[in-house]
């Protein structure tokens, strides 16, 4: 069956999405698995940065999704259907977190004042990470410990803005927090994980033995 | 308008953003002209924004897809059946063979293939690294010009391929073919 393809988000793939929602919502309940389908990979990213744990993501996301099924009846048209998966998969991912004694092992960056101004630590010339690099898996490894370092509240702001390219609304709404919020989390967020990818300054980097101080491993 | 270098950090993020007011804005790119440390600061969260906004770094786990959709056919399936009821559903399930979605039904067991075309393979070393695209039904070995959608590989052994549905590469494993 060739599949047909739509941009997400775009105009055309709203309106399928619409009709596919009203014949769910009909009784032809088979059809949900394409309805979440463009978001799946969204699902599990947004349950990851909250449980850091990819074996609890991927159950907490499945979990999220049935609920999602089960509820389909509740979903209102005037938001939007991913936006409102996502609150789903957050909720779900907190509750679990909750649960989790692990909690009390929050990073200390966590406690920083969100409100304080932030100076970022690195001023050596930044020597720019090639985007080709990320073929590599060690590379990518680095990168996801880096944002796995950082505090919840700045992995999910994050996440949802910057890897899942939600907008800087649909990331405020998923999370049930203000727009002022998001944009002072995420302006930590890029200013730390910049801090931690730089050279020599005892950040997530420099740990491996596998390369010297201050020299960057591509 | 002169701007500090803690107004900079302060709205880097927005100037990256596109939201900032036209003389803010001008002010900003004059500083980053001659300040070498907020070029520095700006030039690595674009950076930043831009390695992890790709999609490589955004992979679910291999067979994740495969998984939640076996789950959400379990829920699916209305609690109480009769016996009959689940010999009239069994009836039906076999009168759609030939549709893809049977190749992933949970009803015949697992693993099961991820194509109705596929044969399996006799003798694949189990330890061998093949690679798979996540949306795939074939593994191949690395390089074969058959691979469809070469952007999203992994690299897995023969043995979690197996497990997760994926069938060999009718030209690449051709040694490993039953027939």
């Amino acid at each position: 069956m060739p599949e047909e393809v739509s941009v997400l988000g775009s105009p055309a793939a709203q309106f399928k999405e619409e009709a596919l929602i009203r014949r769910i919502k009909g009784g032809e309940r088979d059809l949900f698995y394409e309805l979440i389908r463009p978001y799946e990979r969204r699902v599990f990213a947004a349950a990851l940065a909250i449980l850091r744990n990819e074996a609890d993501a991927e159950d907490a996301a499945q979990e999220a999704m049935l609920k999602a099924f089960k509820h389909i009846d509740q979903f209102r048209a005037e938001s939007r259907f991913s936006t409102w998966l996502i609150q789903i998969t957050v909720n779900e991912a907190r509750m679990r977190r909750r649960k989790d004694h692990a909690n009390i092992m929050e990073p200390i960056v966590d406690q920083q004042d969100e409100e304080g101004n932030y100076t970022p630590r690195d001023f050596a010339d930044w020597r720019e990470i090639p985007l080709e690099t990320l073929e590599r898996k060690e590379v990518r490894q680095k990168l996801a410990a880096a944002l796995a370092s950082l505090g919840e509240k700045y992995r999910e702001v994050f996440v949802l803005r910057d890897m899942q390219h939600l907008s800087i609304e649909d990331t405020a709404k998923a999370l049930g927090i203000s727009t002022a919020s998001v944009k002072t989390r995420l302006l930590r967020a890029r200013l730390m994980l910049r801090d931690l990818l730089a050279p020599g300054l005892g950040g997530s980097w420099s740990t491996s033995a596998s390369f010297e101080k201050g020299v960057k491993p591509w | 308008m002169v701007v500090r270098c803690e107004e900079v950090w302060r709205e880097i993020s927005n100037y990256l953003e596109g939201e900032i007011d036209p003389i803010l804005r001008t002010a900003m790119e004059e500083h980053f002209r001659e300040c070498e440390r907020c070029a520095a600061v700006l030039e690595g969260t674009r950076n930043v924004i831009e390695l992890y906004g790709d999609e490589r770094m955004s992979e679910a786990p291999l067979g994740f897809s495969h998984r939640l959709r076996r789950r959400l056919q379990e829920n699916m399936v209305p609690r109480r059946r009769t016996f009959l009821g689940w010999m009239v559903a069994a009836a039906a399930t076999a009168l759609v063979a030939g549709s893809i979605e049977l190749a992933h039904s949970s009803v015949f067991g697992r693993p099961a293939p991820r194509s109705e075309h596929a044969q399996p393979g006799k003798g694949v070393p189990p330890d061998m690294m093949v690679v798979v695209a996540t949306e795939g039904k074939t593994f191949h070995v690395r390089g074969c010009p058959f691979i469809h959608d070469k952007a999203r590989l992994q690299t897995i052994t023969a043995r979690e391929a197996m497990r997760e549905g994926y069938t060999p590469c009718v030209r690449c494993m051709k040694k490993y073919l039953s027939s």
